[in-house]
């Protein structure tokens, strides 16, 4: 679903690769964690996957296309493949539970008949059913972000990304997303979720990618956060 | 869906940046209504040309009697030296007719454009003969009178033309000082755009963002700022529509139609204009709007 071929990332300016020749492979309904310190190249590993950058050298598969040979108009169809989850929610303040997650059909340009259907579904898949009403300064950290994944996968992506999606919550909130991302997992949805959680890797026992300056140190199948070093 | 969803952005969008919006409305309203009144000037004097050039000739005025100077040495216009003239005229390409005005006819009109008492102190033969020539394109008259002032029976060749000259300067000047204004004024506006779709990316910049991560179509992330600055623009084209209507009512109805020299532009030539002040503010925006997202909303 996602491959890596020697990929490396060189910001201009910068001595150091953000990612140095990087070769990886996620399957079809594979949950992968990234983990690593801060800047280690969690974050460019996922702007590579959306396309939001470009590798200085390596190719990149995602959803059986290379990304280089993508031309610029087709990446919209791209990410329509991919739900993206962020530390931050980035939830839009004057809209409602129920709008904020319609907004990622209407913009793509789903009719309000799909838009009624789908979106009542995904917020009783991700338990925010009788809330479709409340604004996001109305909820707490853990339900925000539960509108935030409904939106993400609102679209039926193939792949969830997924940044820090338990960074700003707390420890049983972050269960609770986290079974969420398992539950989304388990329709066959590949999910790649960046993080420094140590607890919920180490519950999760799920693939595990370790990053640390840009190299690729660790890929380990049903793996802890930290090494046993 | 999708309209009322563009719409309701737009409507936000411009409520937004009040101001900025007011600023952009006013500046285009300013440039397009000078760019109108440039367009206005070319057409007055289109209709100037037109006026006059219907009236303007060539008049050949040949020697009689009384006449001295370099081509009258034998006194009165002999049938010879006429009919050398008539044949140089008759060969130029330029020339479309030639008409023969005799002595008594020029008397004549003498009299009607004087007083009687004056044309009773002169007799026919103390005017000239003179051949009137009307001009297939009345800008070209220099071949017509350098051809026929050198020869022998003509006295005098004066063509109109000449003292119209000043006027159709002086109109061409104000019409390109009009659109030298307008360009500096339309520069602004497209500057002002730009900057108007800048603050109204930042703002949005949340909602572009998740956008651009659900996949939607780079285009139509950028339409509701680009029809953003249509909207503004539309409203300066209208507006300036109706400053220009404003000025044919004020100043070319109420103050410049009494002057009887030329025919002055009427609402034909304001109207004709209008369509082309939409299509400039258009341009403008669409323009400023696609180099703008091009730097500033990258999807």
């Amino acid at each position: 679903m996602i491959r890596f071929d020697n990929v490396s990332k060189l910001y201009p300016g910068q001595a150091r690769g953000a990612l140095e020749d990087i070769t990886l492979d996620v399957e079809k309904g594979e949950f992968v964690f990234l983990v690593g310190a801060s800047g280690s190249g969690k974050s460019t590993f996922l702007r590579l996957v959306l396309k939001e950058e470009r590798p200085t050298a390596g190719r990149i598969f995602v959803a059986g296309k290379e990304l280089a040979r993508l031309s610029q108009w087709k990446v919209p169809a791209l990410r329509r493949q991919i739900g993206t989850v962020f530390q931050d929610f980035r939830l839009l303040a004057n809209k409602t539970v129920f709008e904020n997650v319609a907004f990622a059909m209407e913009v793509i340009g789903r009719s309000r008949g799909q838009i009624h259907r789908d979106v009542p579904a995904v917020l009783e898949l991700v338990g925010l059913d009788g809330k479709e009403d409340r604004m996001p300064d109305q909820l707490s950290g853990g339900e925000q972000q539960r509108v935030a994944i409904a939106r993400a996968f609102v679209n039926r992506p193939a792949i969830v990304i997924a940044d820090e999606p338990t960074g700003n919550l707390d420890p049983t909130t972050s269960v609770g997303i986290m079974k969420l991302l398992d539950r989304i997992n388990r329709t066959g949805t590949t999910v790649v979720m960046a993080t420094h959680d140590s607890t919920i890797v180490d519950q999760m026992r799920k693939r595990v990618v370790e990053l640390e300056d840009g190299q690729l140190v660790r890929d380990q199948s049903r793996g802890v956060y930290g090494y046993s070093r | 869906m999708r309209l009322q969803y563009v719409l309701k952005d737009i409507g936000i969008g411009l409520r937004r940046n009040l101001t900025m919006t007011v600023a952009l409305v006013v500046v285009t309203t300013v440039s397009l209504s000078l760019l109108g009144v440039g367009l206005l000037m070319r057409e007055q004097v289109a209709l100037t040309k037109g006026y006059w050039y219907d009236r303007v000739e060539i008049s050949v005025f040949l020697c009689n009697e009384f006449d001295t100077g370099a081509n009258c040495a034998g006194g009165k216009a002999s049938k010879e030296q006429k009919a050398a003239i008539r044949q140089t005229l008759g060969g130029s390409p330029e020339v479309q007719r030639v008409f023969f005005e005799t002595q008594e006819q020029a008397y004549q009109r003498f009299k009607l454009r004087f007083n009687a008492d004056l044309a009773d102190n002169i007799t026919p033969n103390q005017l000239q003969e003179s051949y009137r020539i009307k001009l297939k394109n009345p800008e070209k008259y220099e071949g017509v009178v350098s051809a026929v002032s050198g020869l022998a029976g003509v006295f005098e060749v004066s063509d109109q033309r000449s003292t119209l000259g000043p006027i159709f300067d002086i109109i061409n000047r104000l019409q390109w000082a009009t659109w030298a204004a307008s360009v500096a004024l339309l520069t602004a506006a497209l500057l002002l755009t730009g900057i108007l779709i800048r603050v109204a990316a930042f703002n949005r910049r949340r909602e572009t963002s998740i956008m651009r991560l659900v996949g939607a179509a780079s285009f139509y992330i950028q339409l509701p700022f680009i029809l953003e600055a249509v909207v503004a623009s539309v409203i300066g084209a209208a507006l300036a529509c109706g400053l220009l209507a404003a000025f044919q009512v004020l100043v070319v109805q109420g103050q410049l139609e009494r002057l009887r020299f030329t025919q002055w532009v009427g609402w034909q030539q304001v109207l004709s204009i209008y369509p082309w002040l939409f299509a400039a503010g258009v341009a403008l925006a669409v323009v400023a709007a696609f180099v703008t997202l091009r730097r500033y909303l990258r999807v």
